[in-house]
């Protein structure tokens, strides 16, 4: 009898590399397995931060001179900076996030997979495609004020598709949170992040379908009449709201739970005051009602009592408690620090650090909505919408670099990471603040040339390109740190911050099905509860 | 290392599908709600005039020549209890187990469905309103149209769990009361835009 000897190793050898390639990205396209699918949003969410960095960095440039430096003609200018704000909010914050907590929540909870992973799947390919026609459509001169009326309506269908993909992810992540949790797991031990998590899937559940519902009189509207809605010169008018605050406030709930989750963990000890961490990320999310609204709740003292006392109620219900979450869930996160004995990493420093860029961002929203600073429609605001995305971008970095062990199987250096945390801190201050002080000398928001005010208009916008630059760079040194720890750097250990949560129960890096068997859990920290008793089983 | 934790036995369902109906639902509720939000504001923001006589103050909103149908939008806000009281037929035939009870149910919802959307064809027919006719008949079209989509969803939905009842499906009541979740949900955001669109037009 004949037979044919076939072996694995030959067949692989013969496809070559083109289609090994192929294979691989096929299976990157087709794979339902959390992590990859949070990996895919977190790499795009970074390329976005990339390029976001790049257009800040030059309208930097350009408001330098904005009598006379003419880099964007007018409506090029318009165009750009419609793909700036998409890109900050939909392109980098929300999904960064929404890619950390794809990735990482089904590990904490102690599942073998994310609820409903082909609907993770889809979010995905939903945001890419939906981001992709956004690009497309202001490259082609069809974002809000564009010329090109049949790509002024593939934007619009591009965002609605982003927002559509961020609900599904979102969907399945508060499902997950709520159904697939470990035996034990009530919701008051679910960790922090997990539970950050939660909150913000449900906060985005809850306000972008508002944002869908007016694309869709918009699309109908511009598609057909252009009456109602004054075509495409308007839609900012109408959409604006998506891609500023508190819209970014909705999204950053998810980074506050990251500080409240690696804190302890950098301390050595459990978190002191548990219950207060998970009321102030639910504190955070009273921005839903101000997203909702889609209006801006300003106080004015300017009038009788009685007109004062009733903007006082809205405004401290939409910009007040947002800014007490925040800082609740800072201050508690760091008071588990005088508690332990911390050693400072590199994960907690971008952490921390972003997460008060993110108080800063919060505290100017409130600034900015008292009606006597004049402050609306200012650079003020510009830089309140950078300072909660770039503060969100560090915090997401720090959650990487955290979590790394189990999405890569490898520990970031610690010193270069450090090093890169102060880097990105400056670039967040420097992108944002110069526009606080721009702001109150009345330079307008979302422009870049046109205008003029008594000031050194050439400091503070060369300062915010400067920063955009630092962010740039802060981003490609984490990259090239991650790549570098991938090819080169040594297997992670399963536990190598002496973590409290079920993700430090298996192996670095998490395997494909997360979990050998169902682990009964009757604590907050898990995996503190079991570590005196030294075994070294597989769970 | 690898630390051990105790093992548990295999964890009960936990409905995942109902909880990610439920949530679903809430989500195309904000649609509805922020539809309906916007129409109200166009509708407060139409100009005003003052009638021939001089007697009245016109809004333009609803141009005169447009009359809505009312019987046939009657007969949606109607015929939506019906469905949900349908889909809890389904819902309690599951829990007993009686598939035969439970496909009927499912099959009455899938074709009062199909009803509804026949009614919101006549009230399009019935209005004659182009659909770049002006502000008022771009936003009608846009928020009932959103409506239809979700009605056909929720038909779809029908479908899906009779073809799963009739298939054999024993132990489907997840997906059965996740079915009359949604159909209560397209009964009250249905109820919200009657009002709305329909009667306060």
């Amino acid at each position: 009898m004949t037979t044919i000897d076939n072996p694995v190793g030959a067949s692989t050898q013969a496809q070559g590399f083109g289609s090994s390639f192929v294979i691989a990205l096929g299976k990157w396209m087709t794979s339902s397995d959390h992590k990859k699918i949070g990996r895919l949003f977190i790499g795009c969410a970074l390329f976005t931060a990339v390029s976001t960095s790049i257009i800040g960095a030059v309208f930097g440039l350009e408001r330098m001179s904005p009598a006379q430096m003419d880099i964007f003609d007018g409506d090029a200018a318009i165009q750009l900076i419609s793909l700036y704000r998409f890109d900050l909010v939909l392109g980098l914050l929300a999904p960064l996030f929404l890619g950390i907590a794809l990735a990482i929540v089904p590990l904490q909870l102690g599942s073998r997979a994310i609820a409903f992973p082909r609907l993770a799947q889809l979010s995905f390919w939903s945001w890419l495609f939906g981001s992709l026609m956004v690009a497309i459509a202001i490259i082609g001169n069809g974002g809000p004020g564009g010329g090109q009326a049949d790509l002024v309506d593939m934007y619009l269908l591009g965002v609605g598709l982003a927002a559509a993909g961020i609900l599904a992810g979102s969907l399945s992540v508060a499902t997950s949170v709520l159904t697939a949790r470990a035996p034990g797991m009530t919701l008051d031990i679910v960790p922090a992040f997990s539970w950050g998590a939660l909150v913000g899937s449900v906060a985005s559940l809850l306000t972008l379908p508002v944002a869908i519902g007016t694309i869709i009189y918009l699309y109908v509207d511009h598609t057909h009449a252009k009456v109602a809605f004054g075509g495409n010169k308007a839609i900012d008018d109408h959409l604006g709201w998506v891609f500023g605050q508190p819209m970014t406030i909705v999204f950053v709930v998810i980074a506050l739970g990251v500080l409240a989750d690696i804190a302890p963990v950098t301390a050595g000890v459990r978190q002191p005051q548990r219950p207060v961490v998970l009321a102030g990320l639910g504190l955070v999310t009273t921005a839903v009602l101000g997203a909702a609204t889609q209006s801006a709740h300003m106080l004015n003292w300017s009038g009788a009592t009685s007109d004062t006392v009733k903007s006082a109620i809205p405004f401290l219900i939409f910009n007040g408690l947002p800014l007490l979450g925040i800082f609740v869930v800072i201050a508690t996160s760091l008071l588990s620090l005088k508690f332990g004995s911390p050693k400072v990493s590199g994960a907690f420093a971008f952490a921390s650090l972003g997460a008060f860029m993110i108080l800063v961002g919060a505290a100017g929203n409130f600034v900015a909505h008292i009606q006597q600073a004049n402050l609306a429609g200012t650079a003020f605001t510009e830089g309140v919408t950078v300072y909660f995305v770039f503060g969100g971008l560090l915090v997401g970095l720090g959650a990487l670099a955290h979590w790394s062990p189990k999405l890569w199987g490898r520990v970031l250096d610690e010193k270069a990471l450090l090093g890169l945390s102060a880097l990105g801190l400056l670039g967040t201050i420097a992108s944002s603040f110069p526009l606080f002080i721009a702001g109150f000398a009345n330079q307008p928001a979302d422009v870049v040339n046109g205008f003029d005010y008594d000031g050194p208009i050439a400091l503070w916008n060369g300062l915010a390109g400067i920063g955009n630059v630092l962010i740039l760079v802060t981003v490609i040194g984490f990259v090239a740190l991650l790549l570098a720890a991938i090819r080169n750097g040594a297997q992670a250990s399963d536990d190598p911050w002496n973590g409290h949560s079920l993700e430090w129960a298996i192996p670095s890096p998490a395997p494909l099905n997360n979990f050998e068997a169902l682990a009964h859990v009757n604590s907050s920290e898990p995996v503190l509860d079991a570590k005196p008793s030294g075994k070294e089983v597989t769970v | 290392m690898t630390i051990a934790l105790p093992a548990a036995p295999q964890a009960a369902p936990r409905r995942q599908l109902f909880v990610a109906t439920a949530l679903a639902c809430a989500s195309a509720f904000m649609i509805i709600i922020g539809m309906v939000a916007m129409w109200m504001k166009f509708r407060a923001g139409a100009p005003t005039r003052d009638s021939a006589d001089g007697l009245y103050v016109i809004k333009d909103w609803l141009p005169a020549s447009i009359t809505i149908p009312e019987v046939a939008a009657n007969v949606m806000l109607t015929t939506f209890p019906v469905v949900a009281l349908m889909a809890q037929w389904a819902s309690y035939s599951a829990k007993r187990r009686d598939s035969q009870h439970r496909s009927l149910a499912l099959a009455i919802c899938a074709v009062l469905g199909i009803a509804v959307v026949n009614c919101q064809a006549a009230i399009y027919a019935q209005m004659e309103i182009g659909l770049a006719d002006g502000a008022y008949q771009t936003m009608f079209y846009a928020i009932t149209g959103a409506m239809l989509l979700l009605v056909v969803g929720g038909i779809a939905f029908s479908f899906v769990a009779l073809f799963r009842s009739v298939g054999g499906r024993e132990d489907d009541t997840d997906v059965v009361n996740s079915h009359a979740l949604y159909w209560y949900f397209l009964t009250a955001a249905f109820t919200v835009l009657w009002f709305f669109v329909y009667v306060q037009k």
